[in-house]
């Protein structure tokens, strides 16, 4: 591990930069989708502001709430915090790195996960309650399908440490994986569902019956959901930097060089901004579909994984 | 003076446990002196035992003979590395159970305290000398001494049917699984007659027998641990043992036939074959599956953690399966890594489940009610319970930084190398068995967000909840005890592997401590830190400081204040307790998507119903598929057998002069 003064200053950069850049790509992906959509968009910095007024805002907590409900947010936060700061976003070489792999990097978006349900049914509302079951229905079709994304990469890379695979894909010989196909696909739909986004879930939606994060947060107020929503821009955030550290390594500085880690921003910055515009466009061009389509949806990303896992192991394997 | 071996300490604990339930015994009305003075003693010899071993590890075999018993056939016993962990493991494990029930047993329920405490004791000591026996005799004893023993235990509210009928199908299936495992001992002696564990071991197996002897084993063993198809038992004796002895028979029991397959396999049947592995990991991966499925759609508590445990002895089987593969192939270093993960998912269990059974015994004694369906809310109630019961749950779903997440980390890591094995068919296929571990652990998640947000949280759902009293002292320290096992199991994992690397070189030739210490204590890489790492502590911190530091800021940087009122609910005005959902509705869609999986009995309200109402029951397929046709074909058999006695005694003499008769003609010198 690298303890120097330097690896802790950029690996504070890092989580810094992701605290201030997460509502900023929410922010972009909405502005997107109503351009897409034909609205006029909200402006950029719009997230910031409904932070800022959340945490003025004071909490309102429902009677029967237990001091879980309270607790939770904050531990959501940690844990997507934790996240943005293993996954390499400018650098692999940074001191938090080592302290978990990608299977632990899925165990830390469990956690967040089982913790959100369960502070979903803390309070005993029918959407809360309904809420909780159905994140944990995509929560159990989209870990798999993670993992065996996971699976696939770790083959490639022979570990499953964020920064090695990175560093496999980016920096060596350029090789086409015709596995990662397979596993970038499956990884796309899984980023979809487990980030609320739209062939699953509908982040803009408050229509009660159809949906899933809000009905979970929605006895949440002030800054109770500053955090949540702040954490929820984080994940994202989070799911973006990791798909495209694992499918699209270049860019990224390998070492703690200082100009390197300079060109690493602009070339982080522009390939969220595209990926945002493209996460609004499929989700303009898709429409909502049923609870119980989900886990066909899901199914399916969980076939491209394996089938991507198959693939590494009958064709690639013996190159 | 001669020095104490560790072995004659394990000894004279498993005496003390004995002498401690004798006293029970001696005065059964003095119910103070039982569980205040008693069970606490008991827990103290179980930390004697556990420290005992822990310092053990590391060292040589040590072996004692007891002449007790037959004549020329004395006791033959052992202390290895293997058996120090599960020692270790029955040791700690106990402890918290015993101090919790010192404060957990009532006056006037079922059993006379005094025997209780000497079944309770009896069972622990059994334990232990299964653990150290050396020999089949002594193994056979003690196993059916832990049989019976545990059978009392869970037939102690005997008043009640279907608790008895619980513990008969219990004691029915021990004993098929018993006769499986002598049947194995008697093929590994090979005819020698030398019943003693160095005899097998030096005893050469063709293949055949050597598979002959292994698949009993395997079927045996499994009929205690609870793998497919002879889990039955356990989802209907856990939930009526009381819940000191659910705990001690989930965490604990069942590691016992862990230990023996591990025995078995890697000990005495010599070197195992390829294909063993794959048989274990088809059975285990089953198991995994069917266990989790069902307690997601459980209604009643402790069915819901029964059939939990019933996963988590699939994801040991499947563990065992791939260090056989390993093993077989000679790649022991592999092999290492998976057999730990195999012997740290047995510590593991043994905390989080002993954890979460216990929380349910207080539940239970808070509010006489064990149906998920007439619970909720008790967080406010019983906030100790809750608290410890949350740290049970994230431990049991395979979440960092406790401790399921180790275990199913060093699972994973060890399936990722699977690729390298020098069989086309196996490297591909058993890579693909990681998806469905990954599945089953999903799955755990959503059954333990099922488990603790119907239980603890939401609204109560009957008014009777409101009286709901917290667990008294004892009760919260055997909990935390357990709490504390649990954290350390996951904090510290290169501490604990460190020393229960001991087992694996011995069974193995090779272990994982040398890798393991190279990164600093708080480092876990098994292989090397490029390959894969992970350090809990990290986690833990770091989510502690977020929630700390992000909780100053906030309310330094905004402010703090909050407001109480009802709760929003997208403005719906019905808010009672019967707008959560059931603990029925909350499975639904487990139901729906892995319909074949179950078989359903269901009804639906129609329109013109006077009385309108829905239910579902969820029944097992191996109950009405194998086992009912099974005991018509023995109840048909037995009724053509029952011509033959026709209650005259002239004729029972004849059958004995003709079998004379028979013996005399067939067996000539």
């Amino acid at each position: 591990m690298d303890m120097s003064i330097s690896g802790l200053l950029w690996q504070l950069l890092a989580i810094v930069l992701a605290l201030a850049l997460a509502p900023l790509l929410t922010g972009w992906v909405n502005q997107c989708r109503a351009w897409l959509q034909n609205r006029s968009a909200p402006p950029l910095l719009q997230p910031y502001y409904m932070l800022h007024k959340l945490f003025h805002k004071d909490v309102v907590l429902a009677h029967g709430a237990s001091p879980l409900f309270g607790f939770a947010p904050y531990v959501v936060f940690g844990c997507m915090l934790l996240a943005c700061a293993i996954i390499p976003v400018l650098s692999t070489d940074l001191p938090f790195a080592p302290s978990a792999d990608t299977i632990a990097l899925v165990g830390v978006f469990g956690l967040a996960r089982i913790f959100i349900s369960l502070a979903a049914m803390d309070i005993g509302t029918s959407f809360g309650t309904l809420g909780g079951r159905r994140e944990m229905l995509v929560g159990f079709l989209a870990e798999p399908a993670l993992l065996m994304v996971i699976f696939t990469m770790a083959m490639i890379a022979q570990s499953t440490s964020v920064a090695t695979i990175v560093e496999t894909l980016a920096h060596r010989e350029f090789v086409i994986y015709p596995s990662l196909a397979f596993a970038g696909i499956a990884f796309t739909f899984v980023s979809f569902a487990e980030n609320a986004r739209v062939p699953v879930d509908n982040p803009a939606t408050h229509l009660e019956l159809t949906m899933i994060h809000e009905a979970m947060i929605l006895e949440y107020s002030g800054r109770h959901l500053a955090l949540i929503e702040w954490a929820a821009s984080l994940k994202l955030y989070a799911y973006s930097c990791l798909g495209l550290a694992l499918f699209f390594p270049w860019g990224i500085a390998q070492g703690d060089s200082f100009a390197g880690l300079l060109l690493a921003i602009p070339v982080v910055v522009a390939k969220l901004a595209i990926g945002g515009a493209l996460l609004a466009l499929i989700e303009t061009l898709n429409a909502k579909v049923r609870i119980f389509r989900a886990p066909e949806f899901l199914g399916t990303a969980f076939l491209f994984a394996v089938l991507g896992l198959l693939v590494r192991l009958l064709l690639e394997s013996r190159v | 003076m001669p020095t104490l071996l560790p072995i004659d300490v394990l000894l004279i604990a498993a005496c003390a446990w004995l002498a401690i339930g004798l006293a029970g015994v001696l005065a059964p009305r003095n119910f103070f002196f039982i569980s205040k003075v008693l069970f606490p003693l008991g827990a103290a010899v179980a930390v004697l035992a556990g420290l005992t071993s822990l310092s053990y590890l590391g060292g040589g075999p040590q072996t004692a003979v007891l002449a007790i018993g037959l004549p020329d056939l004395p006791f033959h016993l052992r202390l290895d590395n293997l058996t120090a962990v599960f020692v270790l493991l029955v040791g700690f494990a106990s402890a918290g159970i015993s101090v919790f029930a010192a404060g957990y047993f009532r006056k006037g329920e079922g059993t006379a305290p005094g025997l209780m405490c000497l079944q309770y004791h009896v069972f622990l000591a059994s334990m232990q000398l299964v653990l150290l026996a050396d020999d089949a005799y002594a193994f056979m004893v003690a196993w059916e001494v832990m049989a019976l023993s545990s059978f009392f235990l869970v037939t102690t509210d005997h008043r009640h049917a279907e608790i008895r009928r619980a513990g008969y199908l219990y004691l029915l299936i021990a004993h098929v699984g018993a006769i499986a495992i002598l049947l194995s001992f008697g093929v590994m002696t090979a005819g020698s007659g030398d019943y003693t564990f160095a005899g097998m071991r030096a005893q050469p197996h063709t293949p055949f027998w050597a598979s002959v002897a292994w698949l009993l084993a395997l079927f045996g063993f499994g009929a205690k641990a609870g793998l497919l198809p002879v889990h039955v038992w356990l989802p209907e004796a856990h939930p009526a043992a009381p819940s000191p002895v659910s705990a001690m028979m989930s965490g604990v029991m069942l590691k016992t036939a862990i230990y023996g397959l591990l025995r078995v396999s890697f000990d005495l049947v010599g070197t195992p074959l390829w294909w063993w592995g794959v048989a274990a990991m088809a059975v285990g991966l089953a198991t995994a599956l069917f266990g989790v499925l069902y307690s997601t759609v459980q209604s009643d508590m402790k069915r819901l953690l029964a059939y939990s445990s019933i996963e988590n002895i699939g994801l040991l089987a499947v563990a065992l399966g791939l260090t056989l593969i390993f093993h077989a192939y000679r790649m022991e270093a592999l092999a290492a890594l998976a057999m730990t993960a195999l012997l740290y998912h047995c510590l593991a269990h043994a905390g989080f489940k002993s954890l979460l059974f216990l929380c349910t015994g207080s539940v239970l004694h808070a509010t006489k009610e064990r149906s998920l369906g007439k619970l909720g809310g008790l967080i406010h109630r019983m906030p100790w319970v809750a608290w410890l019961a949350l740290a049970g749950v994230i431990a049991s779903a395979g979440l960092p930084p406790l401790s399921g997440f180790v275990s199913e980390w060093l699972l994973l890591q060890a399936f990722l190398f699977s690729p390298g094995l020098p069989h086309a068919w196996l490297n591909m296929v058993v890579p693909v068995a990681a998806a469905v571990v990954a599945l089953v652990a999903a799955l755990a998640g959503f059954a333990m967000v099922k488990f603790y947000g119907i239980v603890f949280l939401g609204q109560m759902r009957e008014e009777a909840l409101k009286d709901a009293h917290d667990a008294g002292p004892w009760e919260r320290a055997g909990l935390a005890w357990l709490g504390l096992l649990t954290l350390a199991l996951g904090v510290l994992p290169t501490w604990v592997i460190g020393r229960i690397d001991a087992a694996t070189t011995q069974l193995l030739g090779t272990g994982l401590s040398d890798k393991v210490r190279e990164h600093g204590w708080w480092m876990l890489a098994p292989i090397s830190p490029d390959r894969a790492s992970y350090e809990p502590l990290i986690f833990l911190v770091t989510i502690v400081a977020a929630v700390l530091l992000g909780r100053q800021l906030v309310h330094r940087l905004y402010h703090g204040r909050t407001r109480r009122s009802p709760a929003w609910d997208c403005g719906y005005v019905f808010q009672g307790p019967r707008a959560q959902d059931t603990a029925e509705g909350f499975s639904q869609p487990i139901r729906r998507i892995f319909e074949p999986m179950f078989r359903m009995e269901r009804h639906f309200p129609t329109l013109r119903d006077e009385k309108p109402y829905y239910s579902v029951k969820v029944e097992d397929h191996f109950w009405h598929g194998l086992y009912l046709p099974l005991a018509r074909l023995v109840n048909g058999i037995s009724a053509l057998i029952t011509g033959l006695q026709g209650g005259r005694i002239a004729i029972y003499l004849l059958y004995s002069f003709l079998t004379l008769i028979l013996l005399l003609l067939v067996a000539r010198p």
